[in-house]
């Protein structure tokens, strides 16, 4: 993102002396430039020219040769000789690239450089080292390691012993870096930002961005260089190049250094200086926001030609990868050898080629500033990972007027700092689309922001950013005010409707200035019944000692063959991502056991093994229906359409699942623990179908992996829909996911739950005052009966009798196998709580509830009555 | 306690000296066993109080009344002294009896294992609570969503960057298939907005709170599965002073009466005028400050379209916040994985306290 360097901002825009980065980024973010950044000064401390007076090679026993040299490092600094004087400072050096009479960059000691790194007298090599003479990677001025920074290699000619190093390389100041929303790209520039701090503040700001000495914004027609637009596959309907200047300058020193203070300035704002012409380039684009390109002129053979690629086409690009395009890539290609476009030169807008780079030998240049297609040039961007400083700011949107601007200022400083000469012929081709015009209705801004904006305060800030306004069209009906014909600047290709311009209004008049009203929202229904049982459910698990886990819905076959999944079980079918987090979990969860066994697992693996989990969650059970079709936006669907949509979304139930590991009572100071088992979970499946209200059932008909076949209930609604599980997990899942022995778990499908809910409000018996009768019953039945059958019938049983209804409660209290019931039989003991809503039971009525309860019992599972 | 003659009803230092040798002996008696001996010696049928009254009915008729009065004050002062110190020994049995049940109440009674909400969930719940009472309702939606309901309906265009790669969870097309799913994991809550208008039409004030999705690394401020809630309010009339209005009002109902919210300006492609808001945090570590929030904007008139609403009769506004962000704020939570990894140590120290 655009880093800001005071000095320059300043030459587009007054700024106060001693504004500091600090101000600067309080100024802009009330116009919506958000700070960043502040990188501090890259060097504090003393860095001073110094002139290398004295060079001593003297080699050392490890073969290497140091420098002990006497480097004059002004008056005030000096190395302070007996008689109060000053003189040069003795410094030893490893670096052997410059000689007496040079001009070098010192660190004296109290210094410190990027990195943290702290300068110090040191003794080294015999001597006292008294500072250090750097490199430009010691201070973060590039890579280059290979030698120290020689001034005047860098073009600082004019320089002094003692003079201030970190003012001259632009070392000295505090940057603030700052984050452009995608719909501002012209703030990619001093001038922009200039701009936005004029907004902010109202200091006067100089547009750099116009066309100087009275010369058009076009120059179209004219007999430059040749280039051609040709591109046969525009991208909705937008030509990929819309405007392309070019200009020529001949005999130039392209790879000279640029100027220092240009370097500074680089430097600064984050780019490491190269060459005249490649700093050039880079700083026009800073500066105005339009990016540039200059080819070695001769090594692009004409015409060029802007074109789309075609398959299979392949260029090395500067950073020495050599791509394979797309047809959908739009490139600069010129014709060697009279093959028209036969040659490709670059990516338009993204990078360019290798092989047309300025080189040592390049003396003439041409200098190419287009506008691009943002579409095209994203696309570009990302299909080759290449997020340039061109793709960044062609994608966000370049002001189309500037690319005559912008090669005129390349081509100036060329000159000015290159020697050479301009071609007096620049290529202008092309048409870019001028800003379309938005009629704003001049209360509408009002109307949506809720300030009071006088028109006329409206039509000033619009003049403000640039618009020019035309035709005023008479206020009627709601408008009272009117409405007024808005041409949006050609920096702004984001202004396109008129709440586009509204919020330039509230943003230049300011968001503060928004009143606070709280909205009177038309009365509400309160939550919906799903999502208050969804919080009683959760409440109630967690009430009874389960502690609630979020995990995530990523799972991989891995976890499904841990749990024993077999090769076609549809759980393994969830959905697919294209792009998961690890190549490992690219499947959608379809239910929520797997994950949440997974959180357990960790639990157990940091040592927190008593314990009991739950997850409420979405799962993808099913697979998608049929692919959703994604009409463009701006526009209803039609229904036909919108419902395609809707049920192309895959049904999500929600699911809630719950672990039970270790004690789930502990032991202590009251006597023995309890292992958690099965019945734990069961329990927690019919808590949880108890807060919903729904009517669940428990089974025993086995259950699939990872489930204990022999040791887990079906659940059930009463017409038989399996609505989960709960019980023991198997012993092999345990084993392999190193679980306590006998954990246990539930998962039930809770929107299930809630549609079984009863829709209608479930009447109230009336609680009766008779005394009750306790009657005890023991059958002797086969083990193979359920437990829940033969409850069931005794129940219905005692329902039934001719006593009527007078059941409050039969409870299953004890089950008794052993020799007094026989080999394969169990005593299973039930009590009954009878009462009569209006009066007391007589003896006669309980017999005949009890022997209703035993014919009935007797009838549906063979049961005896115990003697 | 034997005589050598049977007490006379009419002696009168007799029964004194019969009367205070009970009384001693109820005084001396140390425990209700003692006491009960007493009783049986000297107010039992064999005592010699009780025989001396049985002998008045051999008196001369001139003697029995005098008898009688003797005897009765002499029983009435023997039972009351008794009474008396039953009564205390009964006293002195029950606080013994207190005494030794006594157990140690401080020690940990903590026999059923402990459970807990997760404190996003919580703060989640608490969230809705502030909107329901102002008369919203809470929205839900899924979280496998048509690209149509999280990017076009909202305004993304297909070249926007939100919808590349790097941000987006898309989902694969089926086996076979070539042709894109048009599903993705949602990135937002946003698709939310645009299924509330259709389903319920307008006005709407909706809030929704959900799970939501980017392809980002889990790191101490980043996780692919986050929280969000979005609010969204179409009706007639309204203007960014009410999603300031709404803003402050959540601001000081989730982090108190201090609280207030800044709006900067910004972008969103589903929102125009768009911005930031910042909290002003009166807890915030090393003092009170602005702290990034959230984004939020006016409805863009394309959304409102896309959902079938007129934009030259409605306005709204849409807001948006991590819920994720709102309980790290508030707790002083360092590192997103505690929240995340499902460690019971994290939610059972949160427990009631969110």
């Amino acid at each position: 993102m655009p880093r800001i360097p005071l000095g320059w901002l300043a030459e587009h825009v007054e700024l106060p002396a001693g504004t500091t980065a600090e101000q600067l980024a309080t100024a802009l973010v009330r116009v919506g430039i958000e700070e960043e950044a502040v990188h501090p000064a890259a060097v504090t401390g003393p860095l001073v020219v110094g002139r290398v007076v004295e060079l001593t090679p003297e080699p050392q026993k490890n073969g290497k040769t140091i420098n002990w040299c006497r480097v004059d490092v002004g008056p005030e600094h000096g190395e302070e000789r007996e008689d109060g004087t000053r003189g040069p400072r003795g410094i030893v050096c490893g670096a052997h690239n410059f000689g007496v009479g040079d001009q070098v960059v010192v660190a004296l000691p109290g210094a410190v450089l990027p990195g943290g790194f702290a300068i110090a007298s040191r003794k080294t090599y015999g001597h006292v080292s008294d500072g250090m003479i750097c490199s430009a990677r010691e201070l973060g001025l590039g890579e280059d390691h290979a030698g120290i920074i020689v001034l005047a290699e860098l073009g600082y000619d004019d320089v002094v012993p003692g003079q201030d190093a970190r003012r001259l390389l632009g070392l000295d100041a505090e940057v603030l870096e700052v984050n452009v929303t995608p719909d501002r790209g012209y703030c990619f520039s001093m001038r922009g930002l200039a701009r936005e701090y004029a907004h902010a503040t109202g200091a006067v700001f100089t547009d750099r961005g116009l066309p100087r000495d009275g010369e058009p914004a076009w120059r179209p027609g004219e007999a430059g260089f040749a280039v051609a637009l040709e591109d046969t596959a525009p991208v909705h309907g937008q030509p990929g190049c819309d405007r392309f200047v070019a200009q020529v300058v001949r005999g130039v020193r392209a790879s000279a250094p640029s100027p220092a203070w240009m370097q500074q300035r680089l430097t600064q704002a984050g780019m490491r200086p190269i060459s005249l012409a490649v700093d050039v380039t880079n700083y026009v684009m800073l500066d105005l926001g339009q990016p540039l390109h200059a080819y070695d002129l001769a090594r692009v053979a004409a015409p060029i030609v802007v074109r789309r690629a075609r398959a299979g086409e392949r260029l090395t690009t500067l950073d020495d990868v050599t791509r394979t395009l797309v047809d959908e890539d739009l490139l600069i290609t010129d014709s060697p050898g009279g093959d028209r476009g036969g040659r490709v030169l670059g990516l338009a807008g993204v990078m360019g080629g290798a092989e047309s780079e300025v080189s040592e030998q390049t003396t003439d240049l041409l200098v190419e500033a287009a506008h691009f297609d943002p579409v095209t040039v994203a696309r570009t961007a990302r299909r080759h990972k290449l997020p340039t400083e061109a793709a960044r700011r062609f994608e966000r949107g370049v002001d189309p007027q500037l690319p005559l601007v912008a090669v005129r200022r390349v081509v100036e400083l060329l000159v000015e700092h290159g020697g050479g000469e301009a071609d007096a012929a620049v290529t202008d081709v092309g048409e870019p689309a001028l800003p379309a015009v938005v009629t704003l209705p001049l209360d509408l801004p009002g109307r949506l922001v809720g300030v009071a904006y006088t028109p006329e305060q409206v039509r000033e800030t619009l003049v403000e950013i640039g618009c020019v306004l035309g035709e005023e069209h008479p206020g009627g009906g709601r408008h009272a005010v009117g409405a007024v014909d808005v041409t949006p600047p050609s920096w702004r290709p984001d202004l396109l409707t008129p709440v586009d311009l509204v919020e330039e209004v509230a943003r230049l008049r300011g968001y503060d200035a928004i009143p606070s009203i709280l909205p009177t929202a038309p009365a509400g229904l309160g939550l919906t019944e799903a999502q208050r049982l969804r919080r009683a459910v959760a409440g109630a698990l967690a009430r009874t000692g389960f502690v609630e886990v979020l995990s995530y819905p990523f799972v991989g076959p891995h976890q499904y063959d841990e749990l024993g999944l077999a090769a076609d079980d549809p759980r393994r079918g969830g959905l697919r991502l294209v792009n998961p987090m690890s190549e490992e979990q690219p499947l959608l969860r379809t239910d929520l056991l797997v994950t949440l066994l997974d959180t357990a697992r960790r639990n157990v693996a940091r040592g927190n093994e008593d314990v009991a989990l739950f997850e409420t969650g979405l799962v993808t059970p099913a697979p998608a229906p049929a692919p959703a079709p994604a009409p463009v936006g701006g526009v209803r669907p039609a229904d036909e359409v919108l419902a395609q949509i809707v049920r192309a979304v895959p049904p999500q139930p929600r699911h809630v699942a719950g672990v039970v590991m270790g004690d789930r009572e502990r032991a202590g100071w009251w006597g023995e623990g309890r292992r958690g088992d099965h019945t734990d979970a069961i329990a927690a499946a019919q808590l949880v179908a108890r807060t919903a209200g729904a009517p669940v059932t428990v089974s025993a008909q086995g259950a699939p992996m990872p489930w204990h076949p022999g040791r887990t209930a079906r659940l059930e609604l009463p017409d038989g829909t399996l609505v989960g599980y709960a019980g023991e997990l198997h012993p092999t899942v345990v084993e392999a996911l190193r679980l306590p022995v006998r954990a246990s778990a539930f998962e039930v499908d809770l929107d299930a739950l809630l549609a079984a809910r009863p829709s209608e409000p479930v009447q109230a018996r009336p609680v009766s005052t008779f005394p009750v009768a306790k009657e005890d019953i023991a059958l002797v039945v086969d083990d193979t009966v359920a437990g829940a059958e033969l409850l069931a019938a005794v129940h219905d049983g005692a329902s039934g009798s001719s006593a009527g209804d007078v059941v409050e409660e039969v409870r299953l209290f004890d089950v008794y196998t052993g020799p007094q019931v026989g080999q394969g039989r169990r005593s299973v003991a039930f009590s009954l709580r009878l009462r009569a809503p209006d009066r007391t039971l007589t003896a006669a009525e309980t017999l005949a509830v009890r022997e209703s309860a035993v014919a009935e019992a007797s009838r549906r599972c063979g049961a005896e009555l115990r003697a | 306690m034997s005589h050598a003659d049977p007490l006379s009803p009419l002696d009168d230092d007799a029964v004194e000296a019969a009367v205070l040798e009970a009384i001693a002996a109820f005084e001396a008696a140390g425990d209700l066993a003692e006491l009960k001996t007493a009783r049986l010696d000297h107010l039992g049928d064999r005592s010699p109080v009780a025989l001396a009254n049985r002998s008045i009915g051999g008196l001369q008729p001139a003697e029995k009344a005098d008898a009688g009065r003797r005897m009765g004050t002499a029983r009435a002062r023997l039972q009351a002294a008794h009474d008396a110190r039953q009564a205390v020994l009964e006293a002195e049995r029950d606080e013994r009896v207190l005494r030794e049940e006594t157990v140690d109440v401080t020690l940990p009674v903590d026999r059923a294992p402990r459970g807990a909400r997760h404190p996003l969930e919580v703060i989640s719940e608490r969230i809705a609570d502030v909107f329901v009472a102002m008369g919203w309702e809470i929205a839900e939606g899924p979280e496998v969503e048509a690209e149509w309901f999280n990017f076009d309906a909202l305004n993304f265009g297909v070249d926007h960057p939100a919808r590349q790669m790097q941000d987006t969870f898309y989902v694969a097309p089926q086996d076979g298939a070539t042709a894109s799913s048009g599903l993705v994991l949602r990135t937002h809550t946003s698709p939310v907005q645009a299924r509330s208008m259709l389903e319920r039409g307008v006005p709407v004030y909706v809030a929704v709170p959900g799970k939501t999705f980017r392809t980002d690394e889990l790191d101490a401020t980043h996780t692919p599965v986050f929280h969000q809630v979005e609010g969204l309010a179409v009706d007639r009339g309204l203007t960014m002073a009410h999603l300031k209005g709404t803003l402050d009002h959540f601001a000081r109902a989730m982090f108190g009466p201090e609280a207030r919210t800044r709006l900067r300006p910004s972008f969103f492609p589903f929102t125009e005028p768009s911005a930031e808001m910042d909290l002003w945090f009166p807890q915030k570590k090393g003092g009170p400050g602005w702290i990034e929030w959230g984004g939020c904007g006016m409805v863009n008139p394309n959304v409102l379209r896309s959902c079938g609403v007129d934009p030259d009769e409605y306005s709204g506004f849409a807001f948006g916040m991590g819920i994720e962000r709102t309980l790290m704020l508030r707790h002083g939570i360092a590192d997103m994985h505690d929240m995340v990894e499902g460690d019971v140590r994290f939610s059972l120290q949160m427990d009631g306290v969110v």
